[in-house]
């Protein structure tokens, strides 16, 4: 030991301070618990079999039948669920099509998320703050009603199709509601605080010298838009397309209310196996896979923040 | 960098004393408002080519808004600014043949430093070879030839710095516009970069517009500075000349350290003023032709190192003599400041160079000292 320290204070340095063990656990203990635990139990349930019972499936983990009772439980697990899933079609468009509807929902989310994100964060600073509580505002309503009151817009006798009739720009209602178009404007009007809210982090903390140096330098202002702010606001554009993306690939409240018979989502197939067929294990089964779907984009992208393509993220000076 | 032997070049360049020399940045009878606050005040400047010019004054004097005025981010609200004969009013920043480097640097932090010094060049459209071959210029004129892969944020702040000017310098500007361009940079660091500006405006022979809070900056860097205070110009003149002859207290008291006596101009012949100070300086003589009039009230200025320290009264009566006690010593390594106080009350400031060691030293607290100086050391002003 050529240490100069003093052992005392080598002492100090190495006992556990429980204060200290549990901030660091709190985060931990609230993952275990609500999430890979009830993780687990789907993922379980998925290997199980639909069976007439309380619980509806087969077979029931008993921990009072001792670590023989388990290897019988395991013995008992199968696959069957998933190849279930590749033989009916029906699972593989559901999942396409859901993803699809996300992909094109995010990025109409996006266009219509950029400019009003930019307009906030070039509003005088007085009113941003009031700006920004209009964005959050919606949330202050159930999200069910939100989607509730589109049907009442959307629907033939709706708002929309009154308003079009009196300023004559059609002759009969359109049909907007149970179909496709109806999804899309439920999901980009829900989702719409999702993406502005990252957005406007982004872009409000963009240094407006930038823009005089691109200016200075010869770049009209078009140009600088795709030279300068864009490029420095990627971190909310991607931020704000996962915030999106991820839970509209679920969705099941928008497609049910707003969309048609066959606008198909993996969420409402959950939601149809869950509690109209009561097949458990198959739900379970379809979870997971959506589980899996969702976590390949994430962990690309932290496999690129990681390779140091996330300096962008650093604050200028 | 080049080398250092340019003295008597910077001595013989003097267009401002030249009627003929055509004007290259002209600011004409130019206003800024932004509401009710006048930035810049009914402001007349001309500035010549291959000249470095200071803007100096405090902030809020309207010193950045003239130069944004050059780069075209403010418009003028009234009055014209031309740059080569040409009426700027309405060519956009990105049509200007300046270029700017930020006080921030405002480097674009996600390209490399490669990419920043080329983005001007690119909107130019020059052809991809020719840009390399620029970039590898500049990089090698500001010597970050091995940095040219790095991201902004891996360098350090003097590295910065000399990125923002590569980039700034990389079109060839017609005029170089330098917004506090070395106030994030620690004093050495500095002093040495004031000297590598120079010397780079020397060897580019472009023209240098500098804004600068920091006195000694330009003083160092500029053949002319114009000193403003509220949107006006106090004084535009050669570093020695504002130093020596201010036209003004506000001039006077912002360049350097300076002493003030009131008074009033009792004669004048000669080449000669005499200024009755009453009880603090008496009868001061100073050897300067001016308009004023007997009768008028007028302050003398005189720089403390131009005034002699000494603990006995002078042998043959002196011109310019007074007497106080030493209520005050400001040791500053090179030179000590002694405060002297006047029987009045008020107080003179006086340098001296430290050419001995401080246990040495003669003069000390409450002594009785004699503070003289030639009639040629002050200057007198009547505003």
């Amino acid at each position: 030991m050529t240490t100069v320290d003093s052992p005392g204070r080598h002492d100090t340095a190495n006992r556990p301070n429980p204060a200290r063990w549990l901030v660091v656990a709190i985060p931990y203990v609230w993952l275990f618990l609500l999430f890979l635990i009830p993780f687990l139990i789907v993922l379980k349930i998925s290997f199980s079999l639909t069976a007439i019972a309380q619980p509806p499936y087969t077979p029931v983990l008993d921990l009072g039948g001792g670590i023989s009772g388990v290897i019988e439980a395991f013995k008992e697990f199968t696959v069957e669920n998933y190849l279930w899933l590749t033989e009916d079609a029906l699972y593989a468009k559901a999942y396409l099509s859901s993803i699809e509807i996300a992909v094109v929902s995010t990025a109409l989310v996006l266009l219509v998320g950029y400019p009003i994100a930019y307009g906030m964060a070039r509003a005088p600073k007085a009113i941003q703050p009031m700006l920004l509580m209009l964005i959050i505002l919606p949330f202050w309503t159930s999200f069910l009603i939100r989607v509730y009151s589109w049907i009442g817009i959307l629907k033939k006798e709706g708002l929309l199709n009154q308003f079009l009739l009196w300023l004559g720009v059609i002759s009969k209602p359109l049909t907007i509601l149970n179909t496709d178009t109806a999804v899309y404007i439920g999901i980009v009007y829900s989702y719409l605080p999702f993406m502005i809210l990252p957005l406007y982090a982004a872009l409000e903390r963009l240094d407006p010298t930038l823009l005089e140096a691109a200016a200075d330098l010869g770049c009209r202002p078009s140009r600088a838009f795709w030279r300068v702010t864009f490029p420095l606001s990627l971190p909310g554009v991607i931020a704000g397309c996962f915030l999106v993306f991820i839970p509209v690939t679920g969705e099941f409240v928008i497609p049910d209310l707003l969309g048609g018979s066959n606008t198909l989502m993996i969420g409402r197939t959950l939601w149809n196996e869950f509690f109209s067929n009561r097949d458990w294990p198959l739900a379970s089964a379809v979870a997971v896979v959506l589980l899996l779907i969702l976590v390949v984009p994430i962990v690309i992208f932290q496999n690129r923040a990681e390779r140091g393509e996330g300096a962008i993220n650093k604050v200028p000076m | 960098m080049a080398a250092k032997a340019i003295g008597p070049v910077r001595r013989t360049f003097a267009p401002w004393d030249d009627p003929a020399a055509p004007p290259f940045i002209e600011f004409r009878n130019v206003t800024k408002r932004f509401g009710d606050f006048v930035a810049v005040d009914n402001l007349s400047l001309t500035i010549y080519e291959r000249e470095f010019f200071a803007l100096l004054g405090p902030s809020g004097c309207g010193k950045t808004t003239l130069m944004r005025m050059v780069a075209g981010f403010e418009e003028p609200t009234e009055g014209e600014v031309l740059l080569d004969g040409q009426d700027l009013a309405g060519v956009p920043p990105y049509r200007r043949p300046t270029n700017m480097m930020f006080q921030s640097y405002a480097l674009f932090p996600h390209m490399t430093i490669e990419a920043n010094i080329a983005f001007g060049l690119k909107q130019d459209r020059m052809p991809k070879a020719e840009i390399n071959a620029r970039v590898e210029e500049m990089l090698t004129l500001v010597k970050l030839t091995p940095f040219a892969k790095r991201k902004p944020h891996q360098l350090s702040g003097g590295q910065k710095q000399r990125v923002a000017l590569a980039r700034s310098l990389a079109r060839k500007p017609k005029v170089l516009l330098l917004d506090e361009p070395l106030g994030a940079l620690d004093k050495k660091l500095r002093e040495e970069t004031q000297f590598e500006l120079v010397d780079l405006q020397q060897e580019l022979g472009l023209t240098f517009l500098i804004v600068t809070h920091d006195q000694e900056e330009a003083m160092t860097v500029a053949d002319r500075v114009a000193i403003m205070d509220h949107g006006r110009i106090m004084q535009v003149a050669t570093p020695a000349e504002v130093y020596e002859q201010p036209n003004s207290r506000y001039v006077a008291d912002f360049i350097g350290d300076i002493n003030l006596i009131e008074g009033r101009i009792v004669d004048r012949a000669g080449g000669r003023v005499w200024l009755d100070c009453g009880e603090a300086g008496g009868m001061i003589e100073v050897e300067q032709a001016m308009e004023a009039a007997t009768g008028d009230d007028a302050w003398f200025a005189i720089r403390p190192e131009k005034i002699s320290l000494s603990l006995e009264a002078p042998a043959a009566p002196s011109v310019n003599c007074i007497t106080g006690e030493v209520w005050d010593i400001g040791y500053l390594g090179d030179v000590s400041i002694y405060h002297v106080r006047l029987p009045d009350g008020t107080t003179m400031k006086s340098t001296v160079t430290n050419r001995t060691r401080l246990v040495e030293r003669q003069i000390t607290w409450d002594d009785r000292v004699w503070l003289t100086w030639p009639r040629d050391a002050g200057v007198v002003l009547t505003r």
